[in-house]
Order: structure tokens, then C-alpha cells, then sequence
């Protein structure tokens, strides 16, 4: 029998009790209390050497959300994106991960970034380089990295070099990958570019099923592709004047 | 779900990067490759005069292994931003420094240590006496991990640029000077039999105190570069 705690804790804790070995499910605030976005964002703004790339923005995800982030090349829809995963820090403005500070989402196991590099070694196989990302972010329950690369259409593939594979190729292990780490919060940088609209369709159901687990999901695209399942809520991106 | 340790994390580096330079193994001994030419040169250009070279035997040993260290010191980040592995790394829950340890551990393992183990066939070929090689390798086998955990720091504030090559020698070379004269000074003073032990402890000194400093500033110079 299995005995879940209802009592609301911080991701911090939560964590901490996990890493312990704590032996039943743990809800955490953002579970148990939907009033709290997964991801807070006031006055966001990042300024490159006295130029602004973008904002102020105000926005908040909250779990079983997917927003679609759009803009024109060059309006700093991948700045956004490195901001919120915690590679820069915003010039302006406050970050909140599940109520709390961005600082803890390095430590927090929350975030997980698709970025325009594909992140993998192109001398080891699609099997070693998800290994190596297990090894690194940890693992989802119920899922194996054959399981993973199966399931964005890449049997067969799992022993040849990254580099003998296609950049769409290379897009579906990064995916993988995605499917893998236990991360609530997803954001994709064009997810949608070098796929197929086969992989087009993936990365729809992908964020299909993130969404229903109660991950959230902030996805870039300079608007070519459109969003087949649902209808995402948007978030129009602009170069500041 | 299974958030792993921090030491899992750095196995699974570790393991990476081993397995890398094996998939890479030929480009792996070039820095040893290097070393081994630089030294065959010196007789071809001095003259084989054993007293001649076994004086100046340990300098050209430590020079020719600074500089082997120096031209592998490029890569230990290069591959791993090109292709956004870095970026991973980076946004790692684990502690950065820690992570960063386990990348300079392996790449002192796989350019620094062959340098080592060709140390003896070096100084057999330049007339070293026997008795100061026991020297040579401590000397080495301290200096070599300092040079490494140096370096990174370097390589990290250049990451970022383009053709950062003689960049990184401007900012590496200042505190490489000091590393190479205590441990030519360990061999000097054991091939002239005077005691040579203060050298090598303040090597010693240096090596324990960068272990613990270096990774920090390797980690916070990484952040600036790839911001």
C-alpha cells in the first residue's frame, strides 16, 4: 500500500527528503497547490551591454500549461529561454520557480533545456550520450533510454555515432532526452526546426503528455510551424523600442 | 524517479571522457608525440656531448612537457561548447566545481600522465644522471596536476572566443614560470647534491592548495565565458 503526504513542502525540501531515500511519494506545493505558478516571471528583463534584448515581461506558466513564445529572428526568444533555465542572469526584474527564487532551480532538478546545439557527442552513440545526461540530471521512473529512443522513432539507431545521424536525427535523441530527466519544466528552443512533419507531430504529443503528467512546457518558434494539438496560450515576444 | 548523486554525475563524466579519448585515441598522444620531437632536436642541435646535455637535461625535459601540456590545454572545454554539452554541464543540479574536478582529473589522466610515463626514455636520451630521475618524476608527478588545474581556469575565461590560442598562452604562461622553476630547481639541486626537498614541498603546497581553489575559479570563470 502506498501512502502519499499531503502535507505541502518546498521543492527544496522534497528533494532533499528524495536524495534520503524517503520511501513514499511526495506531493510538493506546486502539486498539491495549483495557486502557485510553476514558473513567475515580473519585470523580466536582460540587457546586452547596454542594449536591450528583451522586455520588461510579465508571465506566469503554472503546471499542465504549454506556452508558445513567438517572435521574429532576433526579438531574443533563445536569451528568454537561457534566462529562465538560469544560464544568464536577468538585468531586471525577479524569477520564481514554484514560489521561490530562481537560484534553486540549478540544484532543484526542475529545469531542462533544448537549446539550438543538439548537447550531444557526436564520437558516442545516441545509447552513451543519454546515458551520460542520465548520469548527470538523474532519471524519470518508468522509462529506459531504449524505451526513450524508441518512442521518438529512432530503433535501430541506438549504437551508430551521433554523426552519421541527420540534424532532424539529432533533434529526436535531444528529445530523448527530454523524455528521460525528471524535469517539470521544459523549455524548447524551436523544437520544431530540421524535423519532419512526422517529428512535428512528436514533439505535439510529446507536449501533449508532458502537460497531462502536470510538467509545464515554454516552446520558441519564429512562427513558420503551426501548433497542431490544442490551442496553446501564446506569449508575443518583441524587440524592445 | 531517481535524482542520482553528485558522485554518479561525476562517474558518468568521468566515464564519458574516457571513452571519448579512447574513441579519439590517435589525437591523444600527440601532445606526447610533441614532447618526444622537441627533445630529440636538442642533441641534433647541440651535439651529443653527454656532459653538456646532462646539464641542461632536466630544464629541456620540463620545458618540453610544459609546452606538450600547453597545446592539449585547448581542447579541454573546446569540443564540449561547440557542440552545447557544456551548456548541459553547466545546468547541472550537481555542484559545478565538483564536475569541473572530475573534467581536469581525466584530462591530467590522459595528457599529462603519458608525458610522465615517457619522462625516463626523455631524460635516458639526454644523459641524465640516474640518480636524479627518482626527482625528475616527483617533480613531474606534482607539477604536471598543478599545470592542468592552472590552465583550466585560463581555458575557461577564453572559452568563449574564437582563436583564443595565443590569448590563452598570454594568461597561462605568467603562472606556469613559477611552477617550472621549483621543479627544474628539485633537479638542479639533486643533480649538483645539495637537498632538494624544499622545492618539491612547495610544489606540494601549490598542488593541495589549487585542488581546492581551482575547480571554484575554473566553475565561476565558466559562467562568465558562456554568458
Amino acid at each position: 500500500m502506498s501512502i502519499t503526504i499531503r502535507v505541502p513542502i518546498g521543492p527544496a525540501l522534497a528533494i532533499r527528503l528524495m536524495r534520503a531515500g524517503y520511501p513514499w511519494p511526495i506531493m510538493t506545493k506546486a502539486e498539491t497547490d495549483n495557486s502557485i505558478p510553476l514558473l513567475e516571471a515580473r519585470g523580466l528583463a536582460y540587457t546586452r551591454n547596454d542594449e536591450p534584448i528583451f522586455g520588461p515581461l510579465d508571465f506566469s506558466l503554472r503546471a499542465g500549461e504549454v506556452v508558445l513564445v513567438e517572435g521574429d529572428n532576433g526579438s531574443g526568444k533563445t536569451t528568454l529561454l537561457k534566462v529562465l533555465s538560469g544560464l544568464l542572469d536577468p538585468s531586471m526584474g525577479s524569477i520564481r520557480l514554484n514560489g521561490e527564487a530562481l537560484t534553486l532551480a540549478r540544484l532543484s532538478h526542475q529545469v531542462a533545456l533544448l537549446g539550438h546545439l543538439p548537447g550531444l557527442k557526436s564520437d558516442l552513440s545516441p545509447l552513451e550520450n543519454l546515458d551520460f545526461a542520465i548520469g548527470v540530471f538523474g532519471l524519470r521512473g518508468g522509462i529506459t533510454t531504449r524505451l526513450a529512443l524508441s518512442s521518438v522513432g529512432l530503433e535501430g539507431y541506438e549504437d551508430v555515432p551521433t554523426r552519421m545521424l541527420s540534424a532532424g536525427q539529432k533533434k529526436r535523441v535531444g528529445l530523448a532526452r527530454l523524455l528521460l530527466v525528471p524535469a517539470a519544466l521544459w523549455l524548447l528552443d524551436e523544437p520544431y526546426a530540421n524535423l519532419d512533419r512526422e517529428g512535428i507531430d512528436l514533439v505535439n504529443r510529446l507536449l501533449d503528455a508532458q502537460a497531462r503528467r502536470g510538467g509545464a512546457a515554454l516552446v520558441t518558434s519564429h512562427g513558420a510551424y503551426a501548433f497542431t494539438s490544442g490551442t496553446p496560450r501564446r506569449l508575443p515576444l518583441r524587440p524592445p523600442a | 524517479m531517481r535524482y542520482g548523486t553528485t558522485g554518479s554525475a561525476c562517474r558518468a563524466l568521468i566515464r564519458r571522457d574516457l571513452l571519448l579519448t579512447w574513441r579519439r585515441r590517435g589525437d591523444a598522444l600527440n601532445p606526447t608525440l610533441f614532447a618526444l620531437i622537441v627533445v630529440v632536436m636538442f642533441p641534433l642541435a647541440l651535439g651529443p656531448e653527454p656532459n653538456q646535455l646532462a646539464r641542461i637535461a632536466a630544464g629541456i625535459v620540463f620545458v618540453a612537457i610544459l609546452l606538450a601540456g600547453l597545446l592539449a590545454l585547448d581542447g579541454l572545454f573546446r569540443g564540449d561548447q561547440e557542440d552545447g554539452t557544456l551548456e548541459q554541464i553547466v545546468l547541472s543540479p550537481h555542484p559545478l566545481p565538483l564536475l569541473l574536478a572530475s573534467k581536469i582529473f581525466v584530462h591530467w589522466l590522459t595528457t599529462a600522465l603519458p608525458l610522465i610515463l615517457v619522462a625516463p626514455l626523455l631524460a635516458e636520451m639526454l644523459f641524465l644522471p640516474p640518480q636524479v630521475l627518482p626527482v625528475l618524476i616527483t617533480s613531474l608527478a606534482l607539477a604536471t596536476p598543478l599545470l592542468s588545474l592552472l590552465g583550466a581556469v585560463c581555458v575557461a575565461l577564453t572559452v568563449g572566443m574564437r582563436r583564443s590560442g595565443m590569448l590563452l598562452a598570454l594568461l597561462v604562461l605568467p603562472l606556469y614560470v613559477p611552477v617550472l622553476i621549483f621543479a627544474a630547481g628539485a633537479c638542479d639541486a639533486a643533480q649538483a647534491g645539495l637537498p632538494y626537498l624544499a622545492p618539491l614541498l612547495w610544489l606540494g603546497a601549490a598542488l593541495v592548495l589549487s585542488m581546492v581553489l581551482a575547480p571554484l575559479a575554473c566553475a565561476a570563470a565558466l559562467r562568465i565565458s558562456i554568458s
